[in-house]
């Protein structure tokens, strides 16, 4: 899992890349720890290049969504692959987190 | 025809499992999609056995064998050890309330029963065995 990070005054992007699984969520979980998160509008996840996500991927995202909402945080996840985005559907996280198809709607948010 | 891979209990050791049943379905004409649950199914049996059941001791191993027949795909995850893990103990959990508290697991066996349709557990002895089946027709 590779994590790339794109930041301007009020949106971060975290572009995805590889298999987000028990061995590799420490990554991400890192990253939306830092505490300047919270002091940015929007955090855009990048999943294009996600190719997979288990239990302990879903798990980071769902432990930082409330912190998130609290400090007025959008989360939002662009360019989902299918397979990906039927993992959140199966667990009906599709209706609790925002999920879109592309960078431009995203933005849009 | 059966398939079957052995693994030391190590999360890095996942990934082998998953390219292992992946490699298998490969060649069943599925769906991506449908590919990537049964894919992540296993994983979750796995990192459950992995992760908790031997804490990551790198001496265990588990065996996952991959059998198919009369369209059943079936899936057996064999721990060394005798798990406590109790399915029948098993609820599934409200997720606006693991938001609420920011809860980082418990909801990989949420999926696994989501997907699959049997998942059985049993313990012989000090070995436990996860049986997942799913039919397609």
């Amino acid at each position: 899992m590779k994590i790339t990070q794109h930041a301007t005054d009020t949106t971060l992007t975290l572009a995805l890349n590889g298999e987000l699984d028990a061995s590799s969520s420490v990554l991400l979980d890192n990253e939306l720890s830092k505490p300047e998160i919270l002091r940015t509008q929007k955090v855009l996840i990048d999943c294009q290049q996600l190719n997979y996500i288990s239990s302990a991927g879903l798990g980071v995202f769902i432990s930082h969504l409330q912190t998130f909402q609290d400090a007025n945080v959008k989360l939002v996840f662009f360019n989902m692959q299918e397979k990906v985005r039927n993992v959140f559907e199966i667990l009906g996280l599709d209706s609790l987190m925002t999920i879109v198809p592309s960078e431009a709607d995203a933005a849009a948010v | 025809m059966e398939h079957a891979i052995r693994i030391s209990c190590n999360r890095r050791n996942l990934k082998v499992v998953r390219d292992f049943v992946g490699e298998y379905l490969a060649g069943q004409q599925l769906s991506d999609v449908l590919v990537n649950q049964l894919i992540l199914a296993v994983d979750e049996v796995v990192a459950n056995f992995i992760i908790h059941a031997n804490a990551e001791d790198e001496k265990q191993f588990l065996d996952v064998r991959v059998t198919i027949l009369n369209h059943e795909f079936g899936f057996e995850i064999e721990d060394g050890t005798a798990s406590t893990y109790s399915p029948g103990l098993y609820q599934e959990p409200d997720l606006r309330e693991f938001v609420r508290v920011g809860k980082k697991g418990g909801v990989g066996m949420m999926l696994v029963n989501r997907i699959m349709d049997r998942v059985e557990y049993s313990t012989t002895g000090e070995h436990t065995i996860c049986r997942l089946y799913k039919t397609l027709t």
